[in-house]
């Protein structure tokens, strides 16, 4: 499925991707916040492509992992070490050790019964970050992050442009992280385990461990999501654990296409993109724009945005 | 700019408010207090059972995830509130349209979004019905605005009824006899009627039951729009506990698909058993301990679904 076609140039679309990501740094000098708000998205919904795309793990609780990276950072920064990279690898271990735990029981159930269980477990962890108020702040939010320069060099500024290129930087180093691991031995075992489970058993997989493993892979990866988020907006609120949060992730990596890392991001920027557009130009009908955008993606482009260009191809060749 | 959509996505998931629990405590002692979360508690899953049934009944024989459910309780609400409020019917009448109404417009939607979904997989039905749900939101909110659409009662059931030994608020146990009656007449239905046996039948293997000569479509389709219809009656009736506004969908979808899952897909007996004991175990928490209620609803649903992954009565796909 990622192998690169005959005449292809290999990674293309990324490369056209991270142009535009530096092109919309100067095109849009005054929405920094709103583009470094997708950035930290997209990772989100990568860790969403890895675990659901790859796995085929329907997790409706992303945020648990998101909100775990997210608190930890926040709590890192305030009370240990503000250094940037360090929370990080903060957020990442918080979301990976969640991941680990909470992957344990969840990935022994599938279907209805696990989007259920994942939920249920985000809420609780939201209802712990809520009553543990001399630790979290409540429902007020982690306030008093104050981080250090990226690397002792790059100091955050109001404007936003240290946000945008820590958040770029970061993202591309996710993407090639999550494109490295896809194309290894185990990256093929897990979509080898979404495919049909009982054979890769049946070849000696240890299918359990595998899925836990991937799951904690995407904890990680969300927790670095998360931390990101609490070092650029320098508030942690109840928010990060929030339903909405994994609902519009997995709206997002859909509406994408899943299972290529690159559908990930583009179904982040053209559904944040529309919903800020939309939402600016009408903020009561907006929705209508959003429904009508899914609704058009699931009946005329099934394999998702990602697929566009290739069922205009088809469209083409058919006259 | 989309505050309002992110917060009901936040609202939790019961969302319900049974009315300063400690004040009810203080005033009427500890029996009382057993006795209003008990009728509370039913009253509350009376509500969860009658919009969530369709909601399994569906889901079992399609195989949809549908997250637009709520929708249909929603466009009942808001019909009966425009019915009802605006202009002037009696509350029977009122309720009786909006839910015709809303079975009217599930049956077209049914034959042409959901019935396209069927043969599709649960994340493009997870995407669609969600942007259905979006579809419902927005119309809602053109036309009667964002507020809160109070359903007006009727003066018999407003105030408390006086059973003689006790006093308890009318409106509750009307909501319990209605979900008693929603029962027993789809009990009858299921058990005794030629259209129970097709869908107990489509439930079970939809390709066998096809290749007998059951016209699945058919039983799909009246199926769906009896859902549509006992959404749009428990939206009605709950309006005091789950109060209906445009957002309804999304703020309450966790809380139907809950019911859903700890009952079993496609199990009328397993939803109703569902739907009290969370709406009961909702209830007393937040009586008993209102700071963690929350916490004790997802892990009374966690509890359930580690011992029975496919629900309390659902069986192994």
């Amino acid at each position: 499925m990622s192998a690169v076609a005959p005449g292809r140039v290999p990674l293309l679309l990324e490369a056209l991707m991270l142009a535009a990501a530096v092109a919309a740094f100067f095109l849009f000098p005054y929405s920094l916040g709103f583009l470094t708000r997708i950035l930290i998205m997209c990772v989100l919904v990568l860790s969403l492509d890895l675990v659901l795309g790859y796995g085929g793990i329907a997790t409706l609780g992303q945020a648990a992992l998101y909100g775990s990276g997210a608190y930890a950072a926040g709590l890192f920064a305030v009370h240990v070490w503000p250094a940037p990279l360090a929370g990080l690898a903060v957020g990442a271990v918080a979301g990976a050790a969640v991941a680990f735990v909470s992957g344990w029981f969840l990935l022994r159930v599938r279907g209805l019964t696990l989007l259920m269980l994942s939920i249920a477990v985000a809420q609780v962890l939201q209802e712990v970050a809520n009553k543990a108020r001399g630790l979290t702040g409540g429902a007020d939010g982690l306030a008093g992050i104050a981080m250090d320069p990226v690397l002792g060099l790059f100091a955050f500024d109001f404007v936003g442009r240290t946000a945008y290129w820590y958040a770029l930087a970061v993202l591309v180093a996710v993407f090639a992280f999550l494109r490295m691991l896809t194309a290894s031995p185990f990256g093929l075992a897990v979509r080898g385990i979404h495919e049909s489970p009982a054979r890769m058993a049946a070849i000696g997989t240890p299918v359990h461990a595998r899925l836990v493993t991937a799951y904690t892979i995407g904890g990680a990866v969300a927790g670095i999501a998360g931390a990101l988020s609490a070092q650029v907006t320098e508030l942690v609120s109840l928010e990060v654990f929030g339903f909405a949060l994994s609902a519009e992730a997995l709206i997002m990596l859909i509406l994408g296409g899943t299972g290529r890392l690159t559908g990930a991001v583009v179904g982040t920027v053209v559904f944040m993109t529309v919903e800020h557009v939309a939402a600016a130009a009408d903020p009561f009908n907006w929705l209508f724009a959003i429904g009508a955008l899914v609704l058009a993606v699931v009946f005329f482009v099934p394999a998702g945005l990602i697929g566009l260009p290739a069922a205009l191809g088809r469209l083409g060749r058919r006259r | 700019m989309g505050r309002e959509f992110r917060v009901a996505w936040l609202g939790r998931a019961s969302g319900h408010d049974p009315g300063a629990p400690e004040a009810a405590l203080a005033r009427r002692g500890p029996m009382g207090t057993l006795v209003n979360i008990l009728v509370d508690g039913v009253a509350y899953g009376m509500i969860l059972f009658m919009i969530a049934v369709g909601l399994s009944v569906t889901m079992g024989l399609m195989r949809v995830i549908n997250l637009a459910h709520g929708g249909f309780a929603l466009i009942g609400g808001a019909l009966a509130h425009w019915l009802g409020a605006r202009l002037g019917l009696g509350f029977v009448p009122a309720a009786g349209l909006a839910i015709a109404a809303t079975v009217a417009l599930a049956v077209p939607l049914e034959r042409v979004l959901y019935r396209r979904l069927y043969g599709k997989g649960e994340l493009e039905q997870v995407l669609a019905t969600i942007g259905i749900a979006f579809l419902i939101i927005a119309s809602v909110n053109l036309l009667f605005g964002s507020g809160l659409l109070a359903i007006p009662l009727p003066e018999a059931i407003r105030g408390p009824v006086d059973l003689g030994f006790r006093t308890l608020p009318a409106h509750r146990l009307v909501v319990i006899g209605a979900g008693l009656g929603v029962l027993a007449l789809l009990h009858l239905l299921i058990a005794r009627t030629r259209f129970g046996i097709n869908l107990r039948a489509a439930v079970d293997n939809r390709d066998a039951a096809a290749a007998l000569g059951i016209d699945t479509g058919r039983v799909q389709a009246a199926a769906f729009a009896l859902g549509a219809g006992l959404a749009a009656l428990g939206g009605i009736l709950g309006a005091e506990l789950l109060p209906i506004e445009a957002y309804y969908p999304l703020r309450y979808m966790v809380l139907f698909l809950i019911v859903v899952a700890v009952g079993g897909l496609g199990s009328v007996a397993g939803s109703f058993l569902a739907a009290l004991t969370l709406g009961i175990i909702d209830t007393a928490a937040r009586y008993v301990v209102p700071d963690f209620g929350t916490i004790f609803f997802f892990l009374a649903m966690m509890a359930v679904l580690a011992v029975r992954p496919h629900g309390l009565l659902g069986r192994a796909p």
